[in-house]
């Protein structure tokens, strides 16, 4: 809003060099901004919700530890929980790095292209190149920026993105040396990773804002508005499952899996919800919009450079790991390997690891991300609402509905099963009545065959 | 928009994503030149080792960047250079002035000036790339800085490119050695 404000002061305040707000503020009675409510200052409420934010975080970090918390179900000291938290830290940070380097070298390779390849054997030092470089390029703080806000909305952007990797369980108890191989064991893990991930919106929000430019702001509005709807589905699509086991927990959840089956058998359509909601959470490229190149320079972080910029970038990608850790914990068995699989008897027990398969269900659907990414074009900003407003929020609904009223009547969950079936047969059906009719081929004239 | 599209241009990268790179990561494998590329000129010479340039000038009238200096001389009889009855006691080609059209090549009546396929000439003196007759003629490996290069390191000299096979207009120039 601070340039649409500019609007109703004389062409002399420019020269000024002023802070708008500070000139405000300084010089007794202002005219009546533009689109502005008059005398308010804008700053001062923003403070306001930044140190909301701040009680927060605090608030949930509370919440996180596992000696405080009523709801957490503590089992390791807290070292333990320390190094395992340092771990999820240390590893999702290297993990982000060599995903940059992977999606370049897959994209490359889906665009029939080298990729980076200089750097290194492979071009496997490319990471450290890059994180030199980023830190010591000029960092800019640009002159007009609100510069606390400014220099604190891709710190944000990085906490809230780290705060929900240690949800995930990565194997039975006692896994890891003798202990759990998860940070944190919260009944309502569930609840807690929306709360978190949702906060992650406040970093880009305060990032356009701070900065100052129209392009951020831009950018920074439609990723908000974009987020908050696809939070809507998201959130729903996952209400059905949960009605279904019964439980928040992550880890419960992985085990009623195991004894039920996966859960994405019984609920194809949440999956499919969620599949496409967690890509746009990530901002990935079907519903890139915050950093449209072509439209927007590069949204949100227009005017953000050196290591600050690396940190979206950073919060970005772990939210992208998340999501990809977190689909397949939900919707497909988790760390447990596929069942059909422990009745050979060989490979049963060579592959029951607890690490190994979390991290290839990770890889297959980062695989994936990439995939798409290399493949789709980004839907218009409207087309984008509709898709969520009109398309995958009534879905959720009516699914999440269907699964409340087996699980009301106490019908068998195969029923469930049965009724995923329907819906993908209902969706193949539309798929092929709405399918265009292939262009006929118009034979050239003049040119011989 | 519809789904079916969609699942057909997964399949397209998928399949894109198992194809060979088309691009080449040139100064580490070579470029895959066409035989008919136009590349830096080789002056050929007869099977008996006769020079093929007659000192005609024709080249340099035809040269549309007036690139082509040849200055003539009369042969000896008894010790000749070219197999006419002059030859080319000066040929040089300026490279920065030269547009490889090849032009000269059609012009040439003895087709003693070809196109060869060397273009790594990049240099750092305006007079090193003026190319004589000591630069062009068939035995000679390389560009001037490979040349450089090679008689430094001690190493012959590397080309950056492959060829499926010499034209038999290149009399004499043998495609570069592939590991």
């Amino acid at each position: 809003m601070m340039s649409l404000c500019n609007r109703g002061q004389g062409p002399g305040d420019r020269a000024q060099g002023l802070n708008p707000f500070e000139r405000i503020a300084s010089s007794g009675p202002a005219p009546t901004p533009y689109l502005c409510s008059a005398g308010q200052n804008p700053a001062i409420s923003l403070q306001k919700l930044l140190s909301f934010s701040l009680l927060l975080i605090a608030g949930l970090s509370l919440a996180a530890d596992p000696t405080t918390a009523a709801t957490a179900n503590p089992t390791d000291p807290l070292w333990m929980v320390g190094i395992k938290a340092f771990l999820v830290i240390f590893g999702l940070l290297t993990a982000f790095a060599y995903m940059t380097l992977i999606e370049r070298r897959l994209l490359a390779r889906i665009q029939i292209r080298q990729g980076p390849n200089r750097v290194g054997p492979n071009g496997l030092f490319q990471p450290i190149a890059d994180a030199i470089k980023s830190i010591f390029k000029e960092d800019i703080i640009v002159a007009r920026a609100d510069k606390v806000i400014f220099v604190m909305a891709p710190l944000i952007s990085v906490t809230f993105a780290l705060l929900t990797f240690g949800l995930i369980p990565f194997g039975p108890k006692d896994a890891f040396f003798g202990y759990d191989p998860w940070v944190i064991d919260l009944d309502v893990g569930i609840l807690y990773v929306f709360a978190v991930s949702e906060m992650a919106i406040y970093g880009i929000f305060l990032a356009g804002w701070a900065s100052k430019s129209k392009y951020s702001l831009l950018g920074s509005l439609r990723s908000s508005a974009s987020l908050i709807s696809y939070e809507l589905a998201l959130g729903i699509s996952l209400l059905a499952p949960v009605l279904l086991v019964g439980s928040l927990n992550l880890r419960e959840i992985v085990e009623w899996q195991y004894q039920n089956g996966w859960l994405v058998l019984y609920m194809l359509p949440a999956f499919a919800i969620f599949l496409l909601t967690s890509m746009a959470e990530a901002a990935r490229t079907p519903f890139d919009l915050p950093e449209a190149e072509q439209e927007l320079v590069s949204g949100y972080n227009t005017e953000y450079s050196s290591i600050k910029w690396a940190l979206f970038q950073m919060a970005e990608y772990i939210h992208l790991i998340t999501a990809s850790a977190m689909i397949p914990t939900i919707f497909l068995g988790g760390w447990r390997m596929p069942g059909f699989l422990e009745q050979i008897p060989l490979i049963g027990g060579l592959f029951a690891l607890p690490f190994v398969w979390m991290f290839v269900k990770i890889a297959l659907f980062l695989f994936f991300f990439i995939w798409v990414r290399g493949t789709l074009f980004r839907l218009r900003y409207d087309q984008l609402m509709v898709f969520s407003w009109g398309r995958l929020f009534p879905l959720a609904l009516a699914w999440f509905v269907l699964a409340a009223l087996v699980v009301a009547f106490k019908l068998p969950t195969a029923t469930l099963g049965w009724l995923s079936l329907l819906s993908l047969l209902v969706f193949s059906v539309y798929v092929t009545l709405t399918a265009k009719p292939k262009p006929r081929v118009t034979p050239r004239m003049g040119a011989g065959d | 928009m519809s789904i079916a599209a969609l699942a057909q241009s997964m399949g397209i990268t998928l399949k894109a994503l198992f194809s060979k790179p088309v691009t080449i990561p040139y100064p580490d494998a070579p470029v895959p030149l066409k035989p008919r590329f136009h590349g830096r000129h080789v002056l050929t010479r007869h099977p008996n080792g006769l020079e093929k340039c007659i000192g005609c000038s024709l080249c340099a009238a035809a040269c549309p960047a007036y690139a082509i200096y040849v200055e003539a001389a009369e042969n000896d009889p008894h010790n000749p250079v070219s197999a006419g009855e002059r030859y080319a006691r000066v040929y040089e080609i300026n490279m920065l002035r030269c547009i490889f059209c090849g032009l000269c090549e059609e012009a040439c009546p003895t087709g003693a000036v070809v196109m060869g396929y060397d273009f790594e000439m990049a240099d750092y003196r305006y007079s090193d790339f003026v190319y004589g007759k000591e630069d062009m003629l068939v035995e000679v490996q390389g560009t001037k800085p490979q040349r450089r290069e090679a008689a430094y390191t001690g190493k012959p000299v590397k080309k950056g490119y492959s060829v499926p096979y010499v034209r038999p207009e290149l009399e004499g120039v043998k495609p570069p050695q592939q590991k």
